[in-house]
C-alpha cells in the first residue's frame, strides 16, 4: 500500500460527494476485514467486482515461462477472490458515462496512472478507462482521487449495470434526432444501486445512439439500447427513444429486438427500471453463461418479454426522479468557448491536411469541427493526458469524449482554431490521422492482460497498425474506409463481430506445437448501429494474420464494383473464395526449427502456450485422423455460414449441427477408435468419456461449449430462422475451438524439445 | 518528511544501440528466473507503441524494472511500490543502487549496444501524497537527498535541480554529477 494512504483519505474527506465516499470507505473496510479472513473469498470477489477491481493474467500465481507453468512465488496470505493471489496486480476499471470527461478528471487519471500503474492509461471499447497492475491495498485511494473528481468505478464490473455509453457526437451530430448526452447520463446515476439492479444473475450494458444509421452507439449490440427519435403530437415534437433489449456480442452475439418503436422520454427511466427488474426477477442465476438478458428474450421471445416489462412498468411505484433528472435536458448543451471561424489555409503542410482530412468533422453547428485524438491501440500517457487536459480547456468549454473505437473527440473547437490545436497535440504525438479508417484498429487487452486471453491481440492489433500506417499513403480509398477489430479470444471485448474484418484468437497445433491463431471473420457491419454481425471463416497462424489482410484488401479493390462497400462486397461475392484465398496461408507451415517464430505470438518471445490448462493424459494418439476429421468439421461449419447467406437458412443450421458432430466425433475417436457416425453413438460417447469426467469443461465457463452440442442434438429437425442458423453456427464454431482446446490439453503442453509427437 | 516511493532513472548514453524491444525477452527471462532479490516479478509489458512512454516493462509486485522512454529520454527506470522500512537516505540509495544494477544487467545482455550515463539520473518521488510537485517540497527534502547522494556517491561535486517546476508532475530531481560514476561501484554497494 502506498505511503500517502491516509493523507489522501484525510486530505480529500470533504471533497467526496457523500454516498461516493461512504462507497469507498466500505470498500476499504471489506479489504481488512478479508485479510483477517473475515468475509468469505467469494463475497469479496463480487465486493470488488462491483468496485471495478478485476483480475489480471497469471493472478492465479501460475505463469508459463516458455518451457513450463511455473508457480509464481507470491507470500501466502487470503486470496482475493477463488484461485486469486492476493499480492497479483489486477486492473481496475474506471466508468466514463457517455465517455464525458473534462481536463481536471484527465489530469487525475494522468496521476493515477503514473503512480499506481505502469504510467499508461487505457481506453476501452465501451468508453471506460482502466488501468493495470493495480495492487488492491491502493484501490481506495485510486477511488476517492477519482470521486474527488466526480468519477466512480462502482459497478463497472461484476453482474451489474455497466458503463453507459452514447455516441460521442451527440449533441453536435448532423443526423441525430436529439442530443442523448443528459439521457444517458441520467440514467447511469439513476441505475447506479438502484435496488433492482442488484438481482441480477449477469451483467447489464447499456447504450445510447442519436440515430438508428451510424453506427456511434452501437444499440444494437447492448443488453439494452436507446435510439433518439422525434414525434409529432398535436402538432408539437415530441423526444423519445426506440428502445430494444437482448443484444450482445461475446460467443454468441445477438441483435436486440425492439422492446418499443417510441417511448417518449419521461418513460425512459421508468421502463428501463422495469426491465432491470423483468430481468433480475427472471434472468438466468445458476448458469452464468446463459445468464445475460439476451437469453431470457431467446426464451420467452420478445412478446412475452415485452408484455411482462409493460405489465412491470404500471406496478412501479412512482419515483420523482424519473423526471426530476430530465427536467433540463431540453435546454443542456454544450457551447463553445471561441466563436466560429472557417478551416485554415493548410499550405503545403501535408501532416496537418492529412490530419484534418482524416480526423476533423464538421459539427451540425456552422464554424466548429470535432477533432478525434487517435490512441494507438486505446494507449495514452500521463504526460499525454495533461496535454490533453491544456488542449481541452484551451479550446472548448473543457469538455471532451473517450469514444468506442478507443479514442478521444473534442468537440466544439472553432474552425479558425484547428492549425493551433494540431500544433498542441502534435507537440505530444497526439496528432495522428487516419481516426476511425483501416490504421485504427481496435484491440481488447488480450494476452497482455486479459486472464481470458487466448491469443495476443494487441499485438497483433500493433502490427496492423504499424504495417498500414506505413503504406497509408498508397492505401485505395476503399481499404482506408474499413475497420479492423480484434478480440484475444471469443468474448469479443474488441468488437470482432461489428468489424470489416475481425479477428479472434484460437489456438491450434501444428507439428506437434501449439501455435497462436486467429479466426477471420467477414460479414461484420460497423454502420447501421451494428447492423450485422461476422461468422468466422477460417482460423490462419497469428503470424500469417497480416497477409490474410493483405490478401483480403488487395481482392477487394481488385474486385469491388465502383462504390461498392466491403459489407456488401463480401455478401456478392461471398465467403468462398476469400475463405480459398486464405486456405494458403494455413499449408505447408514451416516447421519449429526453420520458422520458430511462428510457434511464439506477436509481441511475446516465449514459446506460445494456452497457459496453465492441466497436464496432458493421451499423448500418442491417432493424430491424422483427429485432424482429418476437424477439418472437416471445420469445412461443414463454414459451409453452413455460406448457405446463411445464400438464404437457405435451414440447411444452414442442419450443417452447423453436422459441423458439430463430427468434431465431436473427433474428439471421442481420440479414446474409441470404433465409434461410428450414428448420432446418438457420437453423443453418447461424448457424454460419458468428456463431459461426465468434465474433461471437456472450459477452466472459466464449464460445460457451456457440450451444452451447445447437446442443445444442438436435442433439437435435431428443428426449423431455423435466420437467427437460429447464426447461433447455431457460432455455437458450432465455438464448440469446435473447444475440441480443440480439450484435444490440446490431452496432447499435454510439450517442451520444445520434446514436442514432436 | 519521509520520502517513499522513489522512481531512479539512469539516462542512456547516446542513442540506443539495439532494436528496444529485444528487451522484451530479457525481461521475460527475468521474470521466468525470478532473478531480481527481494522482488516478485509477475510479467512483462511491452508500451513501445506508446510514443515517450514507459517502453518495456518487467512489473513486480515491490517493484517495476524498464527501458523507458519518458520525456524521449531513454534510460533504465527503477520504480518501488511498495514502502520501504529505514531512511530517506536508504531509500535514495536503494533506488539508486538498484537502477543501476539493473542498467549493468541490461548492459550485460546487449553487450555494446546499450550504454548508460555515468553522470546524469533523475530521482522522483512517485506519490503526490506525500510529496507534491511545489518550492516547500523541494526545500524541504533537497537537504536529505544530497546528503544521500553524497554517501552513496561518495563525494559532493553534482548539481541538483527540480526535475519539472510544473506542479502537475511529480515532484523530483534531476542530479548531473561533475564526476562520473561507476555503474559496478553503486550496484554493488
Amino acid at each position: 500500500m502506498k505511503a500517502s494512504h491516509v493523507i489522501w483519505k484525510e486530505r480529500l474527506r470533504d471533497q467526496i460527494p457523500g454516498p461516493l465516499g461512504a462507497e469507498v470507505d466500505q470498500f476499504e473496510s471489506e479489504i481488512v476485514l478479508r485479510q483477517q479472513g473475515k468475509i468469505d473469498e467469494k463475497v469479496f470477489a463480487e465486493t470488488r467486482l462491483r468496485r471495478g477491481a478485476y483480475g489480471q493474467r497469471y493472478d492465479n500465481g501460475h505463469r508459463y515461462d516458455g518451457t513450463e507453468s511455473r508457480q509464481l512465488p507470491f507470500a501466502d496470505k487470503p486470496t482475493k477472490g477463488p484461485g486469486t493471489m492476493w499480492d497479483a496486480p489486477g486492473m481496475l476499471r474506471i466508468k466514463v458515462p457517455f465517455g464525458g470527461l473534462n481536463p481536471r478528471q484527465l489530469e487525475v487519471m494522468a496521476e493515477l496512472a503514473e503512480e499506481y500503474s505502469d504510467g499508461i492509461a487505457h481506453v476501452t471499447t465501451r468508453q471506460d478507462f482502466q488501468l493495470h497492475f493495480i495492487h488492491i491495498e491502493n484501490g481506495p485511494s485510486i477511488m476517492r482521487r477519482l470521486a474527488a473528481v466526480g468519477i466512480t468505478t462502482r459497478e463497472a464490473c461484476g453482474n451489474a449495470v455497466r458503463n453507459v455509453t452514447a455516441c460521442p457526437l451527440a449533441g453536435v451530430c448532423h443526423d441525430e434526432a436529439f442530443d442523448v448526452t443528459p439521457y444517458s447520463h441520467a440514467l447511469a446515476w439513476f441505475l447506479m444501486g438502484h435496488p433492482d439492479t442488484m438481482e441480477f444473475g449477469r451483467k447489464f450494458k447499456p447504450a445510447f445512439s442519436g440515430c438508428a444509421q451510424h453506427a456511434c452507439g452501437l444499440a444494437q449490440m447492448h443488453d439494452i439500447g436507446f435510439v433518439a427519435a422525434v414525434r409529432e403530437v398535436d402538432g408539437r415534437l415530441q423526444r423519445g427513444f426506440k428502445i430494444v433489449v437482448g443484444g450482445g456480442l461475446g460467443p454468441v452475439p445477438r441483435q436486440a429486438r425492439t422492446l418499443t418503436e417510441f417511448a417518449p422520454v419521461e418513460e425512459m427511466l421508468p421502463l428501463t427500471q422495469a426491465v432491470c427488474r423483468v430481468f433480475g426477477k427472471h434472468g438466468e442465476k445458476k448458469n452464468r453463461n446463459a445468464a445475460r438478458i439476451k437469453f431470457l428474450v431467446d426464451k420467452w421471445g420478445i412478446e412475452k418479454f415485452r408484455e411482462e416489462v409493460f405489465t412491470v412498468r404500471k406496478e412501479l411505484r412512482p419515483d420523482p426522479r424519473w423526471t426530476d433528472m430530465l427536467k433540463d435536458a431540453e435546454q443542456a448543451a454544450e457551447g463553445p468557448l471561441h466563436p466560429p471561424g472557417e478551416l485554415p489555409a493548410v499550405n503545403g503542410d501535408e501532416k496537418l491536411r492529412a490530419w484534418i482530412k482524416g480526423n476533423v468533422r464538421d459539427q451540425r453547428q456552422a464554424g466548429y469541427v470535432t477533432a478525434a485524438v487517435t490512441l494507438p491501440l486505446g494507449d495514452i500517457t500521463a504526460d499525454q493526458l495533461r496535454a490533453l487536459a491544456d488542449a481541452v480547456a484551451k479550446y472548448t468549454r473543457g469538455t471532451i469524449r473517450t469514444t468506442v473505437e478507443q479514442n478521444f473527440l473534442i468537440r466544439w473547437v472553432s474552425k479558425s482554431d484547428v492549425a493551433a490545436l494540431f500544433a498542441d497535440l502534435a507537440a505530444v504525438q497526439l496528432a495522428q490521422p487516419g481516426a476511425s479508417s483501416v490504421v485504427d484498429v481496435t484491440a481488447c487487452p488480450g494476452t497482455d492482460t486479459c486472464k481470458l486471453g487466448i491469443s495476443s491481440s494487441r499485438g497483433l492489433g500493433g502490427e496492423l497498425r504499424n504495417r498500414l500506417v506505413q503504406k497509408s499513403y498508397q492505401l485505395d480509398e476503399a481499404i482506408k474506409a474499413l475497420h479492423i477489430k480484434v478480440s484475444g479470444c471469443f468474448n469479443s471485448c474488441g468488437d470482432h463481430h461489428v468489424a470489416d474484418i475481425g479477428f479472434y484468437g484460437v489456438s491450434r497445433t501444428v507439428n506437434g506445437y501449439k501455435v497462436p491463431h486467429f479466426q477471420v471473420l467477414l460479414g461484420g457491419q460497423w454502420e447501421n448501429n451494428a447492423g450485422s454481425y461476422g461468422l468466422p471463416i477460417i482460423a490462419i497462424p497469428s503470424k500469417r494474420a497480416p497477409d490474410a489482410v493483405d490478401r483480403i484488401t488487395e481482392y477487394y479493390v481488385k474486385h469491388r464494383t465502383k462504390e461498392e462497400r466491403f459489407f456488401a462486397f463480401v455478401k456478392r461475392v461471398g465467403k468462398g473464395p476469400i475463405r480459398d484465398l486464405l486456405e494458403p496461408l494455413n499449408q505447408n507451415l514451416p516447421s519449429h526449427d526453420v520458422e520458430p517464430g511462428l510457434y511464439s505470438d506477436w509481441g511475446d518471445p516465449r514459446q506460445y502456450s494456452i497457459g496453465d490448462i492441466g497436464i496432458g493424459e493421451c499423448a500418442g494418439e491417432v493424430v491424422s485422423r483427429y485432424q482429418f476429421e476437424m477439418t472437416s468439421a471445420e469445412r461443414l461449419v463454414f459451409e453452413a455460414g455460406l448457405f446463411l447467406d445464400a438464404g437457405n437458412v435451414q440447411l444452414a443450421g442442419e450443417t452447423a449441427y453436422r459441423a458439430f458432430l463430427q468434431s465431436a466425433k473427433g474428439l471421442v475417436q481420440v479414446q474409441y477408435d470404433d465409434v461410428s457416425n450414428d448420432p446418438d453413438e457420437i453423443i453418447a460417447e461424448f457424454k460419458e468419456r468428456f463431459f461426465d469426467t468434465q474433461l471437456f469443461f472450459d477452466p472459466f465457463v464449464g460445460p457451456k461449449f457440450a451444452n451447445f452440442l447437446f442443445a444442438a442434438h436435442a433439437g435435431k429437425g428443428e426449423q431455423f430462422t435466420a437467427d437460429t442458423a447464426h447461433h447455431r453456427i457460432a455455437e458450432a464454431q465455438l464448440f469446435i475451438e473447444a475440441v480443440h482446446n480439450c484435444y490440446n490439453k490431452l496432447r499435454s503442453t510439450p517442451a520444445p524439445t520434446a514436442a514432436k509427437a | 518528511m519521509e520520502l517513499q516511493h522513489f522512481v531512479a532513472k539512469i539516462h542512456a548514453d547516446g542513442p540506443l544501440g539495439l532494436d528496444p524491444a529485444k528487451v522484451v525477452d530479457v525481461f521475460h527471462q527475468w521474470v521466468a528466473a525470478q532473478s531480481v532479490p527481494r522482488v516478485v516479478l509477475i510479467d512483462v509489458a511491452e508500451l513501445l507503441h506508446v510514443p515517450d512512454g514507459p517502453g518495456v516493462i518487467a512489473v513486480g509486485i515491490e517493484a517495476d524494472f524498464a527501458l523507458d522512454h519518458t520525456d524521449g529520454v531513454w534510460g533504465v527506470l527503477y520504480r518501488r511500490k511498495n514502502v520501504l522500512p529505514g531512511t530517506n537516505a536508504d531509500r535514495v540509495a536503494d533506488a539508486l543502487e538498484t537502477a543501476a544494477q539493473t542498467a549493468l544487467r541490461l548492459q550485460e545482455a546487449f553487450p555494446g549496444a546499450l550504454k548508460f550515463s555515468r553522470t546524469d539520473f533523475e530521482l522522483i518521488v512517485n506519490d503526490r501524497g506525500i510529496a507534491p510537485n511545489t518550492p516547500e517540497s523541494y526545500a524541504a527534502a533537497v537537504p536529505e537527498i544530497e546528503s544521500a547522494l553524497r554517501a552513496v556517491l561518495g563525494h559532493g561535486d553534482f548539481k541538483l535541480t527540480r526535475h519539472d517546476q510544473e506542479p502537475r508532475q511529480r515532484f523530483g530531481v534531476t542530479v548531473k554529477s561533475a564526476k562520473p560514476f561507476e555503474l559496478a561501484r553503486l550496484a554493488a554497494r
